[in-house]
């Protein structure tokens, strides 16, 4: 049986029919056409469908629909403005952060939550390192993904 | 915890601008604008965004979707499938059995079914599929086929595999298509042998002043590309059939489909966007014909096949495990006089592609080194489990897994050091033959600078810093690598480049894009040669073998170095065709044309030209009589002499260029836990020009994690019945980011080869290689721990720490002991 939620995503309000079972990544990718959302793994392991619900970065591919109800939704696909990068977006960009590119929405996602919860301190390499650790990339080796990170905060703290 | 400031070192050479090309046979100086510089890869927009479509987010309208039965025994007749059931679940189109398709597929050793025919090899072998018009319904009519086994014995070990009286796995194998350089032994579980003989390998070892050998192993591990198979296909009732599919090697498939369906190959249509990774496991054929008989099965309409992880893990192929075995001998002064090594491929159900993964480890089994004397042997032999296929790097991290590590061993015994022997017996250019006979060419690169940058880099000879704590070592390795494309000696590749109305170009390739950053680099190829800005040469995304230029696959790290060679000539191409309009339009000879910035210019006199936007689509004199018309270049690029490997020696010529390099590590073991941690990494490779430093870099740095990822944690697991017993990414463990060093040394050293672009070889998958042989020489020589059997995880280290350096292991037992009785004492004294 049916049941109709609302989500509020990247900004807009969408009503949508979803089934009990039914996984909040799928919906938001198959239902809502927000295929940035990726999943690798389909269990909660590699982080590829995160996402920033209420605030909080989240893989929405343990959560399901239903639970999601009246939540405010994040994906990679509002981040960029008018066809401009979010500092984020740019500092991959620049860093060579991303290779197939098919992690890449998650983590992006991850690192807007730890740039945006950390703006106003100083992170450490470190820190970085073990808050992107949910996150699974096979071709960077994750080096450039940390200095990435590192400089998008960098420059979120001097525009503020 | 701890935090360790990150100090990263770059140091590449030269890093702007300026570089040295051959051209010709002369070295000329040569000012660049956009080659060799630090240039973000192309297609980041599109993927920073999550705008770029791979075929696992694509839909076509009325499209239907296949799940795979999978088999629950490892080796059983199928004595029937009942599928009514199933075919009851409302939205179920249809199944599909192996009956329904009764031929073999494969790219070197034809010994795949499509699904089970008549009996089924390993526990997870596709057995039936279900179309439906949901996920969700066919997947609930898979529990509703029943299948009837008749159980066959099953054999999971290579080497029981190997014997007479094994359970034969594909009695027909001596009626398989099988590609010129592949010898399976029929009537056996042999898919194929390789043997190397050069020299005189007893007059070698009787030289020798010590002699090492030993057993290796590396185990069956799975790519986790992050984009898991998948396969859209359209059988169309025109006969056309199109495949949209998540595979590194659009023609390969196109014509491997041609031959195993009978098909005319301009009417298959490969399309393949952005690839989630790849790594060699997209390498080849994969399920394409499959769902494209299922197509056409469901009455002509588009299907989609896409694996969930743990059917990922399970049914599609991974990588094979390996027995090696390894026997080197040094006379005193260090030389190398013989080497004679060993390795068994257990290729799982099928060989198709391991075959030639074997192969190379056998004909590449001497690695940096000139070795007079040398015999290797390399088998892949079938067992009843999944299947396995080609891994980034194949054959090299197998082969220098057991080289690199006798080396080290071969060199304490002799009590020399290591480098040392390394630096001895390198390869040297333009006077050394390989293993394979073959003259190593003079401009082949400079294997001594990287040994000597990889030691300088690592620090060797300087003492290891001390630890955090007394019960943690730190300790260094090395290991050096050397990689050719593996591929057939006629391996070809093309390029076309096409101007627009606004003298923008577009570039037609073949080479998938991903993410190894091949595009970027030929883009700025395109930018470099017409002076126009990167942003004006487009290459789309989107590789179709109806109109992408032909290239033969994109493996070995040939892409750069073939590609780009074909697209070099189709720039010249271009050009030659512009300067003959020009030459009209400006009423001077064309050797007088220069084009530079976007213009074609009056040698000497820059302010004569033409502006390339006036001429690319003809050129329009005043009173509007027209010439030219527009401009296309075309490309192409063989390997040149290349030859097949003598059947019984080896010998020959196998590949295009040789790229070498080296890999160091200084680790930090835990001697309580095994537990290894890597805290420093070196690469340096003789790539020959570096088009674009910083996704070089990407490269070095991706490879090392894969190869530290493989070295340390990755290992399938398989039960007593030979299934895969960790079919997920929690029980497989893959690097993670807090895993990766925090201290990097990346060096690029580029010593031209004449007929590369702009003196370039391969790199993407050299940079995996030493990785595993560094860290294990690090233990051994740091530690005086052997462990010759990956993974090094820690509770292999810790045994072997445990057997072989008791000692270490009770100090640091008292080491711990003490600290906590000091922390004990001084909180109770508080
Ligand atoms: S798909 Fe959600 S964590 Fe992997
Ligand atoms: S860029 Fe390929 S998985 Fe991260």
């Amino acid at each position: 049986m049916g049941q109709v939620i609302t989500l509020k995503v990247n900004g807009v309000l969408r009503e949508v029919e979803v089934e009990p079972y039914e996984l909040l990544a799928d919906v938001l990718r198959d239902k809502l056409g927000y295929k940035g959302v990726k999943k690798g793994c389909w269990r909660g392991e590699c982080g590829l469908c995160t996402i920033i619900m209420n605030g909080e970065a989240v893989k929405s591919c343990i959560i399901l629909a239903v639970e999601a109800d009246g939540a405010e939704i994040e994906t990679v696909e509002g981040l960029a403005r008018n066809g401009r990068l979010s500092p984020v977006q740019d500092a991959y960009v620049k860093n060579a952060g991303l290779q197939c590119g098919f992690c890449t929405p998650g983590f992006i996602m991850a690192s807007e939550y730890i740039v945006r919860r950390n703006a106003n301190r100083e992170i450490t390499p470190g820190e970085v390192r073990s808050a992107l650790s949910g996150t699974i990339c096979r071709c960077t080796g994750y080096k450039q993904i940390i200095d990435s990170v590192l400089e998008a905060h960098r420059r979120i703290k001097i525009v503020r | 915890m701890p935090l360790t400031a990150i100090h990263y070192l770059h140091v590449s050479q030269p890093r702007h601008g300026r570089g040295v090309t051959l051209l010709g046979s002369q070295f000329t100086v040569r000012e660049f604008k956009i080659i060799g510089k630090r240039i973000p890869p192309k297609d980041a927009f599109d993927k920073v965004t999550g705008t770029g479509t791979y075929v696992y987010d694509m839909e076509l309208p009325g499209m239907l979707y296949a799940k795979l039965v999978q088999s629950t025994k490892p080796h059983a007749k199928i004595k029937g499938i009942d599928y009514s059931k199933a075919l009851q679940v409302p939205g179920v189109v249809s199944v599909a059995t192996g009956r329904d398709f009764p031929f073999r597929i494969g790219i070197y050793v034809g010994d795949r079914d499509l699904l089970a025919i008549d009996k089924v090899l390993w526990v997870g072998h596709p057995v039936a599929a279900v179309i439906a018009d949901s996920v969700r319904a066919a997947e609930k009519a898979l529990d509703l086929i029943y299948i009837d086994y008749d159980p066959l014995p099953a054999v999971f070990d290579p080497i029981e595999s190997m014997k007479p009286d094994a359970p034969l796995l594909h009695p027909d194998l001596g009626r398989y298509r099988v590609s010129p350089a592949f010898k399976p032994r029929p009537g056996t579980n042999i898919a194929n042998e390789f043997h190397l003989k050069r020299g005189d390998i007893e007059k070698g070892f009787s030289k020798a002043e010590v002699v090492v050998e030993g057993d290796f192993s590396l185990p069956f591990m799975s790519h986790v590309y992050m984009e898991t198979q998948a396969v859209i296909a359209h059988y169309r009732q025109n006969g056309y059939i199109d495949l949209w599919t998540s595979a590194q090697s659009p023609f390969a498939v196109r014509y491997l489909m041609g031959m195993s369906l009978g098909m005319p190959m301009g009417r298959i249509r490969v399309h393949v966007p952005y690839i989630g990774g790849g790594f060699g496991g997209k390498a080849g054929l994969g399920w394409e014909p499959l769902v494209a008989m299922l197509s056409r099965k469901v009455g002509y309409k588009p299907v989609k096949l896409l694996l969930t992880r743990s059917e990922q893990f399970r049914l599609a192929p991974v990588v094979a495990g390996v027995r090696g075995w390894g026997k080197i001998g040094l006379d005193r002064n260090g030389r190398i006089v013989a080497y004679q090594a060993r390795f068994i491929f257990d290729s799982g159900a099928f060989g198709d592609y391991t075959v030639n993964v074997s192969r190379t480890a056998g004909y590449a089994c001497t690695g940096s080194y000139e070795i007079e004397n040398a015999e290797c042997e390399s088998y892949a032999v079938y067992t009843n489990k999944i299947p396995t296929t080609a891994l980034r790097g194949f054959g090299y991290p197998e082969n220098h897994w057991v080289l690199e590590r006798l080396i080290d061993k071969a060199a304490k015994e002799l009590g020399m050091d290591p480098v040392k022997v390394r630096s001895l017996n390198l390869l040297k250019p333009g006077v050394s033959y390989t293993g394979t006979g073959a003259r190593l060419r003079e401009d082949a690169g400079n294997p001594q600078k990287v040994l000597e940058e990889v030691a300088k880099g690592l620090g060797w000879g300087e003492k290891a810093r001390d630890s955090s704590k007394p019960w943690r070592v730190r300790a260094k390795g090395l290991a050096v690598s050397v990689k050719g494309p593996s591929q057939p000696p006629d391996a070809s590749a093309s390029a076309i480049i096409k101007f627009n109305e606004d003298a923008s170009v577009d570039v037609l390739v073949g080479t998938g894009n991903f993410g190894q950053g091949t595009v970027t680099s030929l883009a700025m190829i395109v930018a470099e040669e017409f002076g126009i800005p990167l942003d004006k040469v487009h290459v789309h995304e989107l590789r179709s073998t109806n109109d992408s230029a032909y290239t033969w696959q994109t493996v070995g790290s040939r892409g750069l170095f073939t590609d780009g060679s074909a697209l070099l000539e189709a720039i010249r191409d271009a050009k030659s065709k512009i300067k003959r309009v020009a030459s009209a339009a400006l009423r001077v000879s064309e050797d007088h044309l220069e084009i530079a910035d976007g213009k074609v210019y009056v040698k000497g006199k820059p302010w004569h030209y033409i502006p390339l936007e006036r001429i690319v689509m003809g050129y329009t004199f005043e009173n509007g009589n027209a010439i030219g018309g527009p401009i296309i270049g075309s490309g192409r690029h063989i390997a040149e002499l290349n030859t097949y490997l003598d059947p019984d020696t080896g010998q020959g010529t196998p590949t295009i260029f040789y790229t070498f390099g080296g890999t160091g590590v200084e680790v930090e073991v835990d001697l309580l836990t095994g537990e290894v941690k890597v805290v420093k990494a070196v690469q340096a490779f003789d790539i020959g020009k570096a088009i674009n430093p910083l996704l070089v870099e990407g490269q070095m740095i991706g490879g090392f994690v894969m190869g530290q990822s493989r070295a340390l944690y990755e290992e399938i697991i398989f039960d007593e019945m030979g299934a895969v017993a960790n079919p997920n990414l929690s029980f497989y463990y893959v690097a993670r980011a807090p895993d990766i060093p925090e201290e990097w040394v990346l060096r690029i050293i580029e010593t031209p080869q004449t007929d590369g672009p702009y003196g370039a070889r391969g790199i993407g998958e050299n940079v995996m290689i030493a990785v595993a042989p560094a860290i294990g020489n690090a233990l051994f020589h740091g530690l005086g721990v052997d462990v010759r059997h990956l993974p090094m995880k820690a509770e292999r280290v810790w045994r072997a720490i445990r057997e072989q350096r008791p000692e270490l292991y009770q100090k640091a037992l008292s080491a711990l002991k003490e600290e906590i009785r000091r922390e004990y004492e001084s909180l109770t004294r508080r």
